[in-house]
């Protein structure tokens, strides 16, 4: 893995950015230089923002004629050499779903930011709602993985999106920044660091860019234009990308592999932060917008005495279940407030032996923090 | 494949995937032969393709990059590979259901871009590999796995779609024109902005069977039969024009 420390491009200090602008701004600086996408409520400022961005830093903007084109060009500025990104809401985000098992299946490190709206259909979409991330796990058909951030302020939409590239190049993965509407308006003061941390995909010439002699390995990446006849299929292939479509083995083989490279190294891929949990009684996990009133109502509700603490989840796939089993056996309830209808709660119910108690809210609101606060003080 | 052009193939591939009787083979030749006069590197190129027989000409048997996509998107792939790295010489090879039905939003709006790639597109006038099923460019009246008493609807002319949405070369031949053919083909991929071949290839597994064409060569021969060159339209009244299929090059580039 190639990891360099390069200057940042935007000058170091403090800014006032939306969490769609600083998306924007961490793409650019993790060095996404294609960008295809199709305007939708509410990402579309990202993609405003990058056909300017990426015109000053000699990359390259494609508006497409829809989303499906949007992610099937990005694939194919990725295998030209790219570092790439698109940017949508569900609607968009469901059309691209079958692309997302290509690049899953052929090892196509993206990202994409799904600025999460509230559905399903069209929806409420100027409003909040946080529905994709059982999309995002499963969306697309066969078995594979992906990694998915949950970005709760507008520094993480600019963190986050630097970790998503990175993440991508190191696993040659699709990589999701799951944001919410909530975050992508947002305004707030984040900041930019002169240093910027960045993996580079790895390149070895002549050696075989679809397998790996470990069933969890990464193989190097080449690109087209490189002399190495590259054959890239979303068919099942062999390690140098012969089709296989009769080969039951090769195929046993792949999809082995590519769940493989992202379970077996989950522990470092998954990041969480804990607030007053090591005590806690009851324990709300929360990821996304949503945290923020968590940790309101956690701070609140320890001013009482009363014995709250936050999980936050900063990953969700794959899902932190080890801790989720140790928060589990230490307290006594586990809160989940969600803007969806319980798709992580779900989640930690496989994992938690204690009683876990599911919040949900779909009104293309946020949730309010004195909700969290009343909601967990009659679990206390 | 003749030996000259063995130097075009990857050499673990030992034989073509195509049906006796299938036109692509013929298409294949043509494309490489065109390759081999225009003196293209290899290297420089890429080759895309969506899902369906014609996507297989290039893909794994051409010495090159190749692109073997998702149904209908090979035209969105080329487009983000070629905006990227403009060094690519872009060649997108492919079906008529493929390219026109599934994938036809992207072909138009590529003409319209006047994307500098080219487009061979094999039209067999059905969905050949899925077991021929009716497709966008099946003619009125043919017989197809869901059209078993005849296609009610038109077929595109996909000439002057890809014509009128902005494309900078425009031809169509059948694969028993191949000298024809291949001029196109070179002339296609020495144009710059968009460019188009359409080739009408014949696919006796499932169109013919279903057409009452008893053998291979009896879709050859009435492909030979209903070409007809575009200069000679003008001369033709309405009747000598039935069933014919207008043969040449639409735009010149």
């Amino acid at each position: 893995m190639n990891v360099q420390e390069i200057d940042s491009l935007l000058p170091a200090g403090s800014y006032y950015f939306s969490g769609n602008e600083a998306a924007t701004e961490g793409a650019i600086a993790a060095g996404c230089r294609y960008y295809g996408g199709y305007p939708i409520t509410p990402s579309s400022e990202i993609m405003e923002r990058i056909a300017v961005r990426l015109k000053e830093v000699g990359g390259v903007f494609m508006q497409m004629e829809d989303e499906i084109a949007s992610i099937c060009s990005v694939i194919g500025a990725v295998w030209a050499g790219a570092k790439a990104m698109t940017a949508t809401a569900g609607p968009g985000f469901s059309l691209m779903q079958e692309a997302v098992g290509y690049a899953a299946f052929t090892e196509t490190p993206l990202v994409i930011v799904d600025v999460q709206r509230a559905g399903p259909g069209t929806g409420q979409a100027t409003r909040v709602g946080s529905g994709d991330h059982m999309q995002a796990k499963w969306g697309s058909h066969g078995d594979y993985q992906v990694i998915t951030l949950s970005p709760w302020s507008v520094q993480e939409m600019y963190d986050q999106t630097i970790e998503a590239f990175n993440l991508a190049e190191q696993y040659r993965v699709p990589v999701f920044l799951m944001a919410e509407e909530a975050v992508g308006h947002l305004r707030e003061r984040m900041d930019v660091r002169p240093k910027v941390k960045i993996l580079n995909r790895l390149k070895k010439k002549g050696a075989p860019p679809f397998g790996t002699p470990e069933d969890d390995g990464v193989p190097p990446m080449p690109s087209f234009g490189e002399g190495e006849n590259l054959l890239v299929t979303g068919s099942t292939h062999n390690e140098v990308g012969i089709r296989k479509t009769d080969d039951g083995n090769a195929h046993e083989r792949l999809v082995i592999r590519i769940n493989n490279k992202i379970l077996k190294h989950r522990q470092s891929i998954i990041k969480t932060e804990a607030y007053s949990l090591d005590d806690a009684d009851v324990v709300v996990i929360s990821y996304g917008f949503t945290a923020r009133s968590a940790l309101f109502a956690v701070e609140r509700l320890r001013k009482e005495g009363k014995k709250a603490g936050l999980l936050r989840l900063k990953t969700i796939w794959p899902f932190a279940e080890e801790l989720i089993c140790e928060v589990g056996k230490k307290a006594k309830k586990i809160f989940v407030p969600e803007m969806n209808r319980g798709q992580i709660a779900g989640e930690i119910l496989k994992y938690a032996e204690c009683d876990v108690v599911s919040y949900c809210q779909t009104d293309g609101e946020i949730i309010h923090p004195h909700k969290i606060v009343e909601e967990m003080r009659s679990l206390l | 494949m003749a030996r000259d052009l063995e130097a075009y193939l990857r050499s673990d591939v030992k034989s073509t995937p195509f049906c006796p009787g299938c036109g692509h083979g013929i298409l294949m030749n043509a494309i490489l032969r065109a390759i081999d006069e225009l003196h293209l590197p290899m290297d420089k190129m890429l080759f895309v393709s969506g899902i369906g027989c014609a996507a297989w000409i290039p893909s794994p048997n051409f010495n090159a990059d190749t692109l073997h996509t998702l149904h209908g998107r090979a035209i969105a792939f080329a487009t983000g590979a070629k905006m990227f790295n403009p060094e690519l010489k872009v060649v997108v090879i492919s079906g008529d259901g493929d390219l026109t039905s599934i994938g036809g939003n992207h072909l138009i709006h590529a003409a319209r871009r006047d994307m500098d790639m080219t487009v061979i597109c094999a039209n067999n006038m059905i969905y050949g590999m899925t077991g021929g099923q009716v497709a966008s460019t099946t003619p009125l009246g043919a017989s197809t796995a869901t059209s078993v008493d005849g296609n009610i609807y038109r077929p595109f002319d996909l000439c002057k779609l890809v014509q009128a949405a902005g494309a900078s070369y425009v031809a169509r031949y059948s694969v028993t024109q191949v000298v024809s053919l291949k001029e196109a083909i070179k002339k296609a991929m020495s144009t710059k902005g968009f460019t188009f071949v359409e080739v009408l290839s014949p696919c006796p597994t499932q169109f013919g069977r279903r057409n009452r064409y008893d053998a291979p060569t009896d879709m050859l021969k009435t492909l030979m039969e209903s070409c007809i060159p575009v200069e000679e339209v003008e001369r033709l009244s309405g009747e000598a024009l039935k069933d014919k299929i207008v043969t040449g090059e639409f735009i010149h580039g």
